[in-house]
């Protein structure tokens, strides 16, 4: 019985071939009926995103399943099997299971540390449980695969700092904020950046939007988008006394706000902080403003620095992950292990005989009269009672194993006896 | 047997310290849980040894220096651990908790007997000194804690470059707000503290102030809190300022307190 995964993603596949291999709905059933005929697989499961096609399969033949997959791959999804044939990876045993524990926490994927993955794991297991075409093996790799991944995301920081700039831009607000609901933004200019970071700020629950653009019809227009109020451009001064976080990207060629202005501001609002980001070029605020206690100012380069430093610090979190999926890893393979026949009947057989010498020598010990010969039966009859009661179990045991339900049974044997392995 | 109670909540609070401190740099599960089961320890067997000499003693083991500052490393535990408590962040325990172990060291580098009793204690007066500075100072503890993890925080944002620490660091408005509130407590505590500390010169010497050195301190001490909460209040003061005055008050309750009753030996209520 071997795990084996078979796919492309991000890394090895451009986009255009990951488009034409994708492998949902209506193309999965004939495609998993397929592995069962002709490939000889227990069981599968196919992880299909936007950014890898995965084939996850258990098979007693690996070898005859490495040929049948990609070919029914390339059937399934009409696509030439000489187009992506060479892109394909392979993981076989463990390093399938480490490969499903990555990809699930997201140590696999293009961003580091995005949860959507996780999603799409919950969701093709959904689809493949649902079809009836996992088993007893996939099923728990994949239940495990949804705990490591959460454990990655509650023990290490793989997906606490942002990596695009507007949600830098929050988690900086974050910081000086705390809570951002009930807060003011003010707009200055117009521009995508601004819109794409309001959207993002309501999602955070930031109360009032104001728009200043130079242009008045302007500002009314994207206040009524956004969901604003639009002011004129020389009343920024008024609305910079209520705002929290003001994000300007006007067309203006130099400053239009400076220090002094900003730092009378910062009087009258007696203290209270101010968050500005600065993402037009050349600059709206003059980079002194920086330098006041309470006022923040982030300009475009500033932000492109903290996500690039966030994507180190996600880095450094990955490398706790692998050494907690490495764990992982090795907890699932002993479990697999228990999974073997033969070891289990071994075991099985060594602990009927255990409690038969205990039971015989209490017996013979309180039966001081017998004769050599007596003693013999007694012994032949206990010997008797243990093969008599094994011989079925071994035999359906044996028979069962091949199937698909097999391993059930093993897994069953071993509560029912309380049998473990010695290491 | 109180002192060996204290001695096992020092080696926890030690490990307690370890642990919160390794949490800046690395998210860990078991090592946050450590922290809080070292820290829960030592506090419940810390509040053991104050009952124990409470019982052998016969009186509130506030009598001594050893005494005084025990009870103050008590005390800012369980402001800590009313925190942890509270708003989950074990963050902060990494900045009280060095206060705490340094003050129990201290504590643990004093003689511990509990037989000398100043004739100053004669008076009921000097037991609500006691207590109300050793709490009050318990707050400001944190209040210095607070505000070093502040200026740490907004270094990385005014800097820019953002180390390890910010991502484990709350936000500056959750670290202002609490080392305000603490400041709120504490400085009533503290006033309570030397008006009752005048009120038992006054009966036990007929005079208010003695002029010797912790007395002066203490002075010192209250006009630089009663100057934070002034600013606070009136001027809009917050942020980096804040705690930088919230730290230099804390200096010089660590003077008063560490400096005159254990360096020069001449602890003041003490003789």
């Amino acid at each position: 019985m071997v795990i084996l995964t078979v796919g492309l993603n991000h890394t090895t596949a451009p986009v255009e071939i990951r488009e034409r291999l994708h492998l949902s709905g209506t193309a999965l059933p004939p495609f998993f009926e397929r592995l069962v005929q002709e490939g000889g697989v227990n069981e599968r499961l196919v992880l299909s995103t936007c950014n890898r096609v995965e084939v996850y399969a258990v098979t007693e033949n690996p070898e005859h399943a490495q040929v049948t997959i990609p070919r029914l791959l390339a059937e399934g999804t009409r696509t030439p099997l000489a187009l992506f044939e060479d892109r394909l990876y392979w993981h076989r045993h463990d390093a399938a299971v480490r490969h499903a524990f990555r990809v699930a926490a997201s140590l696999d994927s293009l961003v580091l540390g995005e949860s959507q993955i996780l999603s799409q794991v919950k969701a093709a297991y959904e689809v493949a449980r649902a079809q009836g075409v996992t088993g007893p093996i996939l099923n728990t790799l994949m239940t495990r695969s949804l705990g490591v991944a959460k454990k990655v995301r509650t023990e290490t920081g793989i997906g606490e700092a942002a990596v695009s700039i507007p949600s830098a831009a929050i988690g900086l607000a974050k910081t000086i904020f705390g809570e951002l609901s009930g807060r003011t933004v003010l707009i200055l200019g117009a521009g995508e950046m601004a819109e794409v970071a309001v959207r993002h700020l309501r999602g955070e629950g930031v109360q009032a939007v104001v728009v200043a653009h130079r242009h008045f019809d302007r500002a009314v227009e994207m206040a009524a988008q956004l969901e604003g109020r639009a002011v004129r451009f020389d009343q920024i001064h008024q609305e910079l006394l209520q705002a929290d976080i003001v994000l300007s990207s006007t067309a203006a060629p130099h400053h239009i706000v400076h220090r002094a202005d900003v730092e009378e501001l910062i009087r009258l609002r007696r203290n209270r902080p101010l968050f500005l980001i600065d993402i037009a070029v050349p600059r709206d605020i003059d980079p002194a403003v920086n330098e006041i206690d309470n006022v923040y100012l982030y300009d475009i380069d500033d932000l492109e620095g903290v996500v690039a430093g966030h994507r180190l610090a996600r880095e450094r979190e990955a490398e706790q992950a692998e050494l907690l999926i490495d764990r992982e890893v090795a907890s699932f393979l002993r479990w697999l292990k228990s999974l073997e026949v033969v070891p289990t009947l071994v075991m099985l057989r060594r602990h009927l005989e255990e409690i038969r010498e205990a039971e015989l020598a209490k017996a013979l010990s309180r039966l001081p009269g017998l004769t050599p010969a007596q003693q013999d039966v007694v012994r032949t009859l206990a010997h008797g009672i243990i093969n008599k009661v094994l011989h079925h179990p071994t035999t359906e045991l044996k028979r069962q194993s091949v199937n698909r339900d097999g391993l059930l049974y093993v897994s069953a044997l071993r509560r029912l006896f309380g049998l473990q392995d010695d290491d | 047997m109180d002192v060996i109670f204290f001695y096992g909540a020092l080696i926890l609070y030690v490990v307690g310290t370890l642990a919160y401190l390794l949490l800046l740099w690395i998210k860990g599960g078991p090592l946050a849980q450590l922290g809080t089961a070292a820290t829960v320890g030592g506090f419940a067997l810390h509040t053991l040894a104050l009952l124990a000499r409470l019982i052998a003693a016969g009186r509130p083991p506030l009598g001594n220096t050893y005494e005084a500052l025990s009870f103050f490393a008590w005390a800012t535990v369980l402001v800590y651990l009313g925190l942890e408590l509270r708003f989950r962040r074990k963050v902060i325990g990494a900045f009280v908790l060095p206060i705490v172990l340094l003050t129990a060291l201290a504590a643990a580098s004093v003689p511990k007997g509990s037989a000398v009793l100043s004739p100053a204690f004669r008076n009921t007066w000097v037991w609500l000194h006691v207590t109300f500075v050793l709490l009050g100072s318990a707050a400001l503890a944190l209040t210095c804690g607070v505000g070093l993890m502040y200026l740490l925080q907004e270094r990385q944002l005014k800097s820019k470059s953002l180390g390890v620490i910010y991502y484990r660091l709350p936000s500056l408005d959750f670290l202002d707000g609490l080392g305000h509130r603490a400041l709120l407590v504490g400085f009533p505590l503290l006033t309570a503290g030397l008006i009752t500390g005048a009120i038992q010169s006054q009966a036990a010497r007929g005079q208010i102030l003695m002029w010797d050195p912790t007395q002066l301190l203490s002075l010192v001490t209250w006009v630089i809190y009663a100057g934070l909460l002034q600013a606070r209040l009136t001027a809009g003061w917050r942020g980096r300022k804040a705690a930088l005055l919230a730290i230099l008050g804390f200096s010089a309750v660590l003077a008063t307190f560490l400096g005159v009753s254990v360096l020069l030996g001449r602890p003041h209520t003490f003789n």
